[in-house]
């Protein structure tokens, strides 16, 4: 067998010190090259964030300042808003973050595959498991909410049905799981963190968190533009059975988009799940 | 490795034929785009109760695709299989109650603890924590893994990840156990603590399909054996039987110290033929059924030729070289 030989020119000889220089050096080009490769994308994930925050709090809410109502203290808007908001965060992340472990190089996801259940059956129970995290995580946010305001700004709660209240909260918990496990067989394991970020802070800009829906009828487009964001109606439905007083979506239209939305949103998750683990 | 008590119970037995698999025209077709790849074509396989079956193929040869529709994580794209009395597209869910796998790839819960991972295998199985927790225990001990039990899945080096998972596959004490390729990319000392292992699991009962590359693997471990080569089924018997049915030739090599074609016509002559003569720079390889004085003539051929001999080996038929002849070419891992 014939060897080629390299190309036996070797780095010239340098002192320590020069190596280290070089060596830094070398690595900053090398982390720029890497960066510049993907420099477009890498902007407009970078200006997405700070636009959505200027849209909701620079635009929508000075547009809507009146609608809030003089009397209704902010805190009053935010407890539905942040409740709903950390159930979306919790929920979906409890379920893409070990998702992107299993489905990856090693693929244990065929540990939990050989469990003695149908496939579908796995999706499900992630979904569920995921809803209970989030349910459990949005508890936190009350005693916060409470407690932290200034003088008089407490928020003004008043639960007039308490089993639609859990009706809703679980429907929204199941409904951001089912967003979670959809997202997490859908897109690639290494884009996600990125990926993930920016729809949740899009979710949140847009998602009635720091206003209520109804405040929105000067800024109609807006309105409009919001209904295709699933937060909306968990943070309108949490509205309407906390705090009704700051006005709110009608309760048949977020029970119906909530209910749909699961059960739609479920059956592409859990196909799309079992495609990826049976092959 | 010390000697372990025995690893299995006698295997819970849920059906009463003497079979434990058996496939009908199994095929297997990926479809990627406008591209499709045939991955297995039509097997026909029977695997008794209690037997160590062999699936030996080099890699690609579609014998993780097979072990994947038994254990029902693949679709067949055609055919049927039965595992345990149950069809694997018709009750996936009654097969996978009656398999242990253990998988080529670190599958161990990365969550949890080595004797926790066995333990919630126990209770997805419906056992209840107290017996899940007394079985894990109880095989931890037996696979040396005991001081293992509370370190963390990804601690572990690859022969003990192996021998974890093969304690996560028993311990619903299932009654067809997978081993994809289990020795893979372990250290020689690990790979026979677990051949002992896996040996010991057959003595006591246990039937035991197993995928491997490793020819030695496969004459060492198995009853009996599948050569699959790009998805088909070249011959499916013991390893003694396939070296002598299929007409496993003697390989002869010699290398001399120039170039070997002077020597390669009188060579084909040589009496006891027909040999297969293929000559490789200062190489020449004679593959024959009827290797005796081959040798000799290769010696005598050279030095009338002026040559001198560098090397030479003789390979006795081997399932190396019932591979070189069922497919025409070396086998190569």
């Amino acid at each position: 067998m014939t060897t080629s030989t390299l190309d036996p020119t070797a780095p010239r000889l340098q002192s320590s010190r020069g190596a280290a220089w070089r060596a830094y050096r070398a690595l900053t080009a090398r982390d720029l090259y890497v960066l510049g490769r993907n420099l477009p994308v890498l902007l407009l994930q970078v200006g997405l964030q700070p636009l959505l925050f200027t849209f909701a709090f620079a635009y929508v809410m000075p547009s809507i300042g009146s609608g809030l109502g003089g009397a209704t203290s902010f805190s009053t808007i935010l407890l539905p808003g942040l409740i709903a908001s950390t159930l979306t965060l919790q929920s979906i992340m409890s379920v893409t973050g070990p998702l992107a472990a299993e489905l990856g190089p090693g693929r244990e996801i065929t540990d939990r595959a050989l469990a003695p259940l149908p496939i579908w059956a796995l999706g499900l129970q992630k979904i569920t498991s995921s809803a209970i995290f989030g349910l459990v995580s949005s508890l936190v946010v009350v005693p916060i909410v409470w407690l932290v305001h200034a003088p008089g700004a407490a928020p003004q709660v008043q639960v007039g049905n308490w089993p639609l209240l859990v009706v809703t909260l679980v429907l929204s918990a199941l409904l951001a799981s089912t967003l979670g496990l959809l997202l997490g067989t859908a897109i690639d394991a290494s884009a996600f963190g990125a990926l993930l970020g920016l729809l949740l802070a899009a979710a949140t800009m847009l998602g009635c968190v720091y206003y209520p829906w109804t405040a929105l009828d000067s800024i109609g487009w807006v309105q409009v533009l919001t209904l295709a964001n699933p937060l909306v109606y968990m943070s309108e439905g949490l509205r309407a059975n906390l705090t009704p007083a700051t006005g709110h979506m009608p309760t048949w239209a977020y029970l119906t988009v909530l209910t749909l939305g699961t059960a739609a949103l479920g059956y592409l998750a859990l196909r799309r799940f079992t495609r990826r683990v049976r092959t | 490795m010390k000697t372990a008590p025995a690893l299995h119970h006698q295997p819970v037995t849920l059906t009463d034929t003497a079979t434990a698999i058996r496939t009908e025209g199994l095929r297997k077709v990926y479809q990627r785009g406008q591209d499709s790849l045939v991955a297995l074509e039509g097997l026909d396989l029977t695997v008794d109760k209690g037997e160590f079956f062999g699936l030996l193929g080099t890699n690609g040869a579609g014998k993780s695709t097979t072990i994947g529709m038994l254990t029902t994580l693949v679709t067949p794209t055609a055919g049927s299989a039965w595992v345990a009395g149950h069809e694997v597209s018709a009750d996936p869910v009654g097969v996978k109650s009656r398999i242990g796998v253990v998988s080529q790839a670190n599958t161990l819960d990365r969550a949890l603890t080595v004797l926790d991972n066995l333990a919630f295998r126990g209770r997805y199985f419906g056992m209840s924590a107290s017996a899940a927790r007394r079985r894990a225990l109880e095989l931890l001990e037996q696979l040396a893994l005991a001081d293992k039990a509370s370190a963390k899945a990804h601690h572990l080096s690859g022969g003990q990840a192996r021998r974890v998972m093969i304690g996560r596959a028993l311990m619903h004490l299932p009654e067809v156990l997978f081993l994809d390729e289990p020795t893979a990319g372990v250290d020689p000392q690990a790979r026979e603590d677990l051949w002992q292992i896996i040996g010991s699991l057959h003595e006591g009962g246990q039937t035991v399909v197993l995928t491997t590359h490793y020819l030695d693997e496969a004459e060492a471990l198995c009853q009996r054996l599948a050569v699959i080569d790009h998805g088909h089924l070249l011959a499916c018997d013991t390893p003694e039987a396939i070296k002598a049915t299929s007409g496993a030739q003697t390989v002869i090599t010699v290398r001399y110290d120039a170039a070997a074609e002077p020597v390669a016509d009188a060579v084909r002559r040589i009496p006891g033929g027909p040999h297969v003569v293929i000559v490789d720079g200062p190489n020449i390889q004679v593959r024959t059924t009827r290797p005796d004085g081959v040798l000799g003539h290769l010696l005598r051929e050279g030095g009338a030729a002026g040559l001198t001999v560098r090397d030479a080996a003789t390979t006795p038929p081997s399932l190396q070289t019932a591979f070189l002849t069922l497919t025409g070419r070396d086998y190569q891992p």
